[in-house]
């Protein structure tokens, strides 16, 4: 560009009009913005959100206490103890997840041996206290029979890349 | 009845309120939407819906805003020197106000049809610039403090220059009176002659507004809020209000200096049509929408570059402007013959 | 009406003016100025004065006093310090006020109209003008010398102020705009085409095509002068392995 050429260009302010011309469009388009709470956008199968014990289809609970997960835990928010049941098997006595040092990391998930901890898509569960969000194993397990469903789905479609 | 409003004091007085009210209501409900205009404008031009929870696209969230500011709790700081510190919104705010008396909303239409009517909004945008610098001296907090001292500095930089501009229109007319500035433009409005002109009152009027890209008075990123960080509640909702009120009044300045005011853009039948209130509100509602999509597309000028536009850049810039219009009109012996009226 | 207008301004105008001098906080104390110079802008408009009364506004409450109160805020004034010395100075700022008090009562008592100001012609008002025309006609014709004299002093101050305060700091970097402005990508970074496996190292560097980034600073140039390059390298050891130094 010469130097009248920049000149001209600058009296005549054509970078501040091509700048409002671009918002200008920017106006006219359709915009990007969902409607929330009754539209929302998709997710992945791999999406990290609450999380949840599952089961067998028979009922009995997937998890066996290995404390894979909590030893993997980089946040340390999950708590396990565990002894023998009655029928000799190793089951929790105690599966705690403190959701507010929890970050989501799905390090647990993939910890697990037998697919008994994972994380749902549900990114819904704010509360009103801090204290409901100290999830016990009951909590987790009415998780995951909650979502099964959707669990097990999720798991089928992110398999082949697991 | 007419004898009662026109011939006896008390009918006077009654007379001015109600035309004070007939501006002030109209203008104070297109403040409460200007907010929220200017809210659902920015999100369009950044890709966003904007508040639509609020009624039907959103138009109870101005109310719902008012609301929210009356009922919250005006916090008032330990250091601050309370009477001005609460003067400072209200200074604003009617300053905004009293502006409009002499703004004509057509042919004679204003409250106070004074002759000098254009010095007096120079003046009453130049004392904008107090309750800035009161609110941030009386804070006692030194990010509101810095915020008044660069409002300051930047009003009185960018008053010069609209000064001056001012002066190249007055040239042009031959009166101080706004109705007869108006008049003067029958024939061709005053931004296709003097177009330069008009983009520089332009942006000087977004600088003597602190709009963006000069809202260095209440730069976040620096000055976490600027002159208004110690504001909340009421008091913090009248700077807010003044502050859009002014973009109505510089809106309005614009619209009588260069774009003919209350005149259709050609004296046709279909366009005289609609009353002359009507196109001044259209060409107020376009400046205003300008202002907002400026807002939304320029990044916020560095300090020492709007020092360097407004003196080095706009000053000699309109000067020259100025002496070519009264060279231009003495030549071509368009002069008008004012002082007559 | 007129008369009760009248009294009002001139009341509140005495009252503000003796706070400007009494109030304890000097910023008080300017915006009680402030309050004197509306009051006296109102005064005005009773006389029918309307462009002075605006042009009052403007100038003394819109730019003069902003500047005062700019200044008094940025002051740290201690009241303590201030009171020490008045029992000291107070005779001698006692004398000074009772002259010149007794020059205004000598000036007041003898002050007169010219008999004959109705014959001077361009000082009759002609019915129909507006004060702001009658003010430029004789601002600019009969009064047109002291006018343009006052304008030179004021400039010659402006000037002044300026050279008094103005600081060169040779080795300061100063923004050029335009320099900015006609700077294009190319002439700021070399694009450089890379075969896999090899890095720009290999090929001898990245090199700056233009001086521009010596060119800001050369001290004393102000980023200004594009020929004073400084070689404080030998030439052809401009060039930096990996990202530049």
């Amino acid at each position: 560009m010469g130097h009248l050429d920049r000149t001209v260009r600058s009296f005549l302010l054509a970078e501040l009009v091509a700048g409002m011309g671009a918002t200008l469009r920017a106006f006219f388009k359709p915009k990007a913005t969902i409607n929330y709470p009754y539209e929302k956008g998709p997710l992945s199968p791999r999406f990290r959100g609450e999380h949840a014990l599952r089961r067998y289809p028979n009922g009995e609970e997937r998890c066996i206490a290995c404390k894979l997960c909590e030893a993997t835990c980089p946040a340390e928010a999950i708590t396990i103890e565990s002894e023998p049941r009655d029928d000799g098997s190793r089951r929790t006595t105690r599966y705690d997840i403190d959701m507010t040092k929890c970050i989501y990391c799905g390090l647990c998930e993939e910890a697990c041996p037998v697919d008994a901890i994972v994380e749902g898509p549900n990114y819904e569960f704010a509360t009103e206290t801090r204290e409901e969000l100290m999830y016990n194993k009951d909590k987790l397990l009415a998780n995951g029979d909650r979502w099964e469903s959707v669990l097990a789905r999720r798991l089928e479609l992110d398999a082949p890349y697991r | 009845m007419a004898h009662f409003f026109l011939h006896t004091l008390i009918g006077q007085v009654i007379l001015t309120v109600l035309e004070a009210l007939a501006v002030l209501v109209p203008l104070l409900l297109g403040v409460a939407y200007l907010t929220l205009a200017e809210r659902k404008v920015m999100a369009a031009m950044q890709l966003r819906k904007g508040p639509n929870v609020n009624g039907p696209f959103g138009v109870l969230q101005a109310f719902a805003d008012a609301i929210k500011m009356i009922t919250k709790e005006t916090v008032i700081p330990a250091g601050a020197n309370r009477v001005l510190f609460l003067f400072a919104p209200f200074l604003t705010f009617s300053l905004a106000m009293v502006a409009w008396a002499v703004i004509p909303t057509n042919n004679g239409w204003a409250v106070a049809n004074i002759n000098v009517g254009i010095l007096y909004l120079l003046a009453i945008s130049s004392l904008g610039v107090y309750g800035i610098l009161i609110a941030g001296w009386a804070s006692n907090s030194k990010y509101a403090f810095l915020g008044g001292l660069r409002s300051a500095a930047q009003m009185v930089s960018y008053e010069v220059s609209i000064g001056l501009v001012i002066v190249s229109v007055l040239l042009a007319v031959g009166s101080l009176n706004l109705n007869d500035i108006v008049l003067a433009q029958r024939h061709v409005w005053f931004c296709l002659p003097m177009f330069p002109m008009f983009i520089v009152f332009f942006i000087s009027a977004l600088a003597e507004t602190n709009r963006a890209p000069f809202d260095l008075p209440e730069g976040e990123s620096e000055l976490v809020a600027g002159f208004f960080v110690e504001y909340s509640a009421l008091a913090f909702g009248l700077f807010f209000l003044g502050e859009y009120a002014n973009m109505f009044l510089m809106s309005g300045m614009v619209s009588i200096l260069f774009l003919g005011g209350w005149l259709p853009p050609v004296g046709i039948v279909p366009f005289t049509w609609i009353p002359g209130p009507l196109w001044l509100i259209a060409k107020i509602l376009f400046c205003l929408f300008v202002f907002i999509w400026v807002r939304a597309t320029f990044p916020r000028y560095r300090y020492d570059q709007l020092m360097r536009l407004g003196w080095k850049v706009f000053l000699p810039f309109s000067l020259v402007w100025m002496v070519l219009t009264a060279g231009f009109l003495l030549a071509t012996g368009l002069l008008p013959q004012g002082g007559a009226s | 009406m007129t008369q009760i207008v009248f009294y009002v301004f001139a009341t509140v105008l005495v009252l503000s003016a003796g706070m400007v001098v009494s109030a304890r906080n000097p910023v008080h104390s300017v915006l009680f100025l402030i309050l004197a110079f509306f009051n006296a802008a109102g005064l005005f408009l009773v006389a029918g004065a309307e462009f002075l009364a605006m042009i009052l506004v403007i100038v003394y409450v819109g730019a003069v006093a902003v500047l005062f109160l700019f200044v008094v805020m940025m002051l740290d004034v201690r009241f303590t310090q201030m009171r020490e010395g008045l029992q000291r100075y107070a005779p001698f700022g006692a004398a000074v006020g009772g002259v010149l008090f007794a020059e205004l009562a000598l000036a007041f008592g003898h002050w007169r109209i010219a008999e004959n100001i109705a014959d001077v012609p361009h000082l009759v008002p002609s019915p129909g003008r507006t004060n702001t025309a009658a003010l430029g006609d004789v601002l600019y014709t009969h009064y047109v010398f002291p006018f343009e004299a006052c304008g030179i002093v004021l400039l010659v101050a402006m000037i002044g102020a300026i050279v008094l305060t103005l600081r060169e700091r040779p080795m300061g970097r100063r923004q050029n705009i335009d320099r900015q402005h006609e700077r294009t990508a190319a002439a700021s970074v070399e694009m450089m085409a890379l075969p896999l496996g090899q890095g720009v190292t290999e090929l001898g560097g990245f090199r700056r095509p233009d001086k521009s980034y010596y060119v800001a600073s050369v001290p004393g140039s102000y980023g200004v002068t594009a020929e004073a390059v400084p070689q404080a390298a030998p030439a052809g050891d401009d060039r930096h392995g990996g990202l530049g130094q």
